[in-house]
């Protein structure tokens, strides 16, 4: 009995003391909570956001890699040899084009072609084809687009035959169509192959014709002649005719391929990977569950250790989650394999910055200062290590965003966005919400409420 | 602090790890996966055929050595590069021997890509190595007494060497005799290790100089070692909490994430447990080691002098 009246008396007078103190800090106090209530708002529309953004019919869904979806990658070197300095950059828009035809007539849902330049200076070509595994036919539908060039007879001193070629090529072509010629004195009619041309390959093609009257034009198909006429005269209005004893469906083959997209520059396969829609599935599958079950880990020990600072880390936790999953649908960001590795990490590393300013909160604590300015000393001596020790993780993340292929690049945008929104949540949400709490506690409640659950030292 | 007086018992701990990893790398070296040497991977779930049965069918296709590695429900064959037809004749024969097998992810990656990635790599680190001590060099530009503000760079570039190498050794190690390969992810996992395990040093170089700052202020003249001890004590509990927390989500990706992410867990998990080691155990005994070595050479010359 004594005993209890005792710590009565003693928590009244400690009572009294935080009292004088709140009034002081009423209006901050106001402040504070709204701030944390807003938080929790914002975090519960976050959740919702990506909830209703996963339904049908929502244009704002995940964007899912092809390792996670199921697909073909591609990446080709490009031949830009025979291009003039200049144009490099024409001529690799224009094969990304006629790439990009060439995957639609494939059916392919939501095909990706992009040109890239390579460390080495390499002109590399990506194709992404979403659900397609068979990488045979994507291959023989993208490579198997013909070159069409055109080439000067020369004939040297010993009668040795050789073309050299002209900066006239199937880049040129505008569009190619399928007529029958009327025949050799009657003799039936052979199909030929009438090209037109876009307005500076009908420049070309005139001029080419009038500098070389009297000679012979190869029209070369994958580097072989496939016709070979005299010019007789200067051609304008850009159109020519290869008649090159084509069957029937030779030459229909050629006029598709060449409205299809006769390809501007050889183009060679560097890498190729096809990964199934089940082995997708279940790699997305077990990164949802790895990221559960580490999430709920990570929730037993903050609580069992941190107490009711641990539980407002998780909360701020779960805002965070709300942000970066939300970022990832509005930048968008390809979520791949690595990328749900990154953000898994990045959990585990986002309580990071909490422990650092609740460990110096509990040394303030100790120190004898009252709660609420515990907290604001803790997170205010805390802050240059959390600056210092992200800055290091934002230096990697840069360099393996630079570094990147695709699969690296997923994982950089996603750790650095992790590092980034958790630095953030840190020192606003958490901080908001440990201070709208910091009240009316008695101070050994406060101990045990916002100290650490065991002691070792 | 009892670290930093047994200082010479778990800093010869660390010598020992990474003399070993360092012996691990030079004897067995790092087994490359197809993305450095080039090469075609074709992923099969074996369904009820027997394993024989199916490298028998594609043995029969590629005449030269075939590499395998298991996995939950089948296993990988590692070829030289195949074209695309060749792929298309191995898968079609895998799909004929039984309903239940098929393929599940095939890739070929030519070997000049592989030279480029590895090149990449290589600057990458350095990169990276670089970027944190020009980092540290200008967090501690201030701090000189009585340590300069190069030498808390120096134990951290040790600590960094320390926590990469390690995982490395380690995956010498399991190359050799677990058949376990590295990729690009394993390039990736070392660099984050080198980003991440580097915090948990500043953390507690931060406090020491924090401490330091507090000690001038108030004209109090503590041992170099004691300050060092002091700002030990003050952040280890930290240290290990948020290496324990990212270890147990690592952890839950290691054993729950698939196959495509376990080796990349694998290398973060003894990165980040190196780290964490090296912060408190490696670093920071370090630091005072060398404080021990300058004011020697101090003695020394002032004995020379007089």
């Amino acid at each position: 009995m004594t005993r209890g009246a005792k710590q009565s008396i003693h928590s009244n007078t400690e009572r009294l003391d935080f009292r004088a103190q709140k009034r002081d800090t009423l209006n901050t106090m106001w402040f504070t909570r709204s701030l944390a209530v807003f938080f929790l708002i914002v975090g519960g529309l976050l959740g919702w956001f990506i909830y209703a953004s996963q339904q049908e019919g929502s244009d704002l869904p995940f964007r899912l890699g092809l390792d996670l979806a199921g697909g073909s990658h591609l990446v080709y070197t490009a031949d830009v040899s025979d291009v003039a300095q200049g144009e490099v950059a024409d001529a690799m828009s224009s094969l990304r084009t006629v790439v990009e035809r060439r995957t639609n007539i494939f059916g392919v849902s939501e095909p990706l072609v992009q040109t890239e330049r390579s460390f080495s200076g390499d002109h590399r070509l990506v194709v992404e084809l979403p659900g397609v595994t068979d990488l045979n036919e994507a291959v023989r539908v993208i490579g198997e687009t013909p070159v069409l060039d055109f080439r000067l007879q020369t004939i040297s001193e010993d009668g040795e035959v050789s073309y050299t070629p002209t900066e006239l090529s199937g880049r040129y072509v505008a569009r190619a169509q399928l007529e029958f010629d009327a025949g050799h004195a009657g003799v039936g009619s052979e199909p030929v192959v009438i090209i037109r041309f876009d307005s500076e390959g009908s420049k070309l093609f005139e001029q080419i014709t009038r500098d070389n009257v009297g000679e012979v034009l190869g029209i070369f198909l994958d580097g072989e002649p496939i016709s070979v006429p005299v010019i007789r005269e200067a051609i304008p209005g850009g159109s020519a005719t290869i008649s090159g004893n084509f069957s029937l469906d030779e030459a229909k083959t050629l006029v598709r391929d060449l409205n299809f997209g006769a390809l501007p520059v050889p183009i060679s396969l560097l890498s190729s990977s096809a990964i199934g829609p089940t082995l997708g599935a279940e790699t997305l599958q077990a990164g949802i569950i790895a990221g559960a079950i580490g999430f709920l880990l990570v929730v037993l020990f903050m609580i069992g250790w941190y107490r009711v600072p641990g539980l407002v880390a998780v909360v701020a936790l779960l805002i965070y989650g709300a942000v970066v999953l939300s970022l990832f649908k509005v930048i968008p960001v390809t979520i791949t394999a690595a990328g749900i590795a990154a953000f898994i990490l990045s959990v585990g590393m986002a309580v990071d910055a909490n422990v650092l300013i609740f460990e110096r909160m509990k040394e303030e604590l100790k120190g004898g200062r009252p709660l609420d300015e515990a907290i604001k000393e803790g997170f205010r001596r805390a802050w240059p290590s959390i600056r210092e020790s992200n800055l290091s993780s934002l230096i990697s993340a840069t360099v393996l965003f630079w570094f990147g292929t695709a699969l690296i690049k997923g994982f950089a945008l996603v750790f650095g966005l992790g590092v980034f929104v958790s630095m953030l949540s840190a020192i606003t949400v958490s901080r908001a919400m440990l201070l709208a709490l910091a009240f009316d506690w008695t101070r050994s409640k406060a101990k045990a409420l916002f100290g650490s659950g065991l002691r070792i030292h | 602090m009892f670290v930093i007086q047994y200082r010479t018992i778990f800093v010869s701990i660390s010598a020992v790890l990474i003399l070993g990893s360092v012996i691990a790398l030079g004897v067995w070296g790092l087994k490359p996966a197809i993305d450095f040497t080039g090469g075609s991977l074709i992923e099969v779930s074996q369904g009820d055929a027997s394993k024989e049965d199916i490298t028998a069918v594609v043995e029969e296709i590629i005449t030269e050595t075939v590499a395998l590695r298991s996995t939950d429900d089948g296993f990988i064959i590692r070829t030289k590069e195949l074209a695309p037809d060749v792929v298309a004749e191995v898968e079609t024969a895998i799909t004929n021997i039984s309903e239940s097998t098929s393929v599940l992810r095939v890739s070929t990656i030519g070997p000049s890509l592989g030279d480029e990635l590895f090149t990449k790599a290589l600057i990458a680190l350095l990169l990276v190595a670089l970027g944190i001590i020009i980092f540290i060099a200008i967090a501690f530009w201030k701090v000189s007494k009585p340590v300069s503000s190069w030498v808390y760079g120096l134990v951290t570039l040790g600590t960094l060497a320390h926590d990469v190498l390690i995982p490395a050794g380690v995956f010498a190690l399991l190359g050799a005799f677990a058949g376990l390969e590295v990729d690009a992810l394993f390039v990736v996992a070392l660099l984050t290790v080198l980003g991440y395990s580097v915090n948990d040093t500043i953390v507690v170089f931060d406090r020491v100089r924090e401490n330091l700052k507090v000690n001038r202020e108030n004209e109090k003249d503590e041992p170099f070692e004691n300050v060092v001890g002091r700002s030990l004590t003050q952040t280890y509990t930290r240290s290990i909490n948020t290496s324990l927390t990212t270890i147990v989500v690592l952890l839950a990706l290691f054993f729950f994430g698939g196959s495509a992410t376990e080796d990349f867990a694998l290398v973060l998990i003894i990165g980040v447990a190196a780290g964490a080691y090296s912060s408190i155990f490696f670093a920071s005994p370090l630091l005072v080691m060398i404080s021990h070595l300058g004011s020697k050479t101090n003695a020394d010359t002032k004995k020379k002098t007089q």
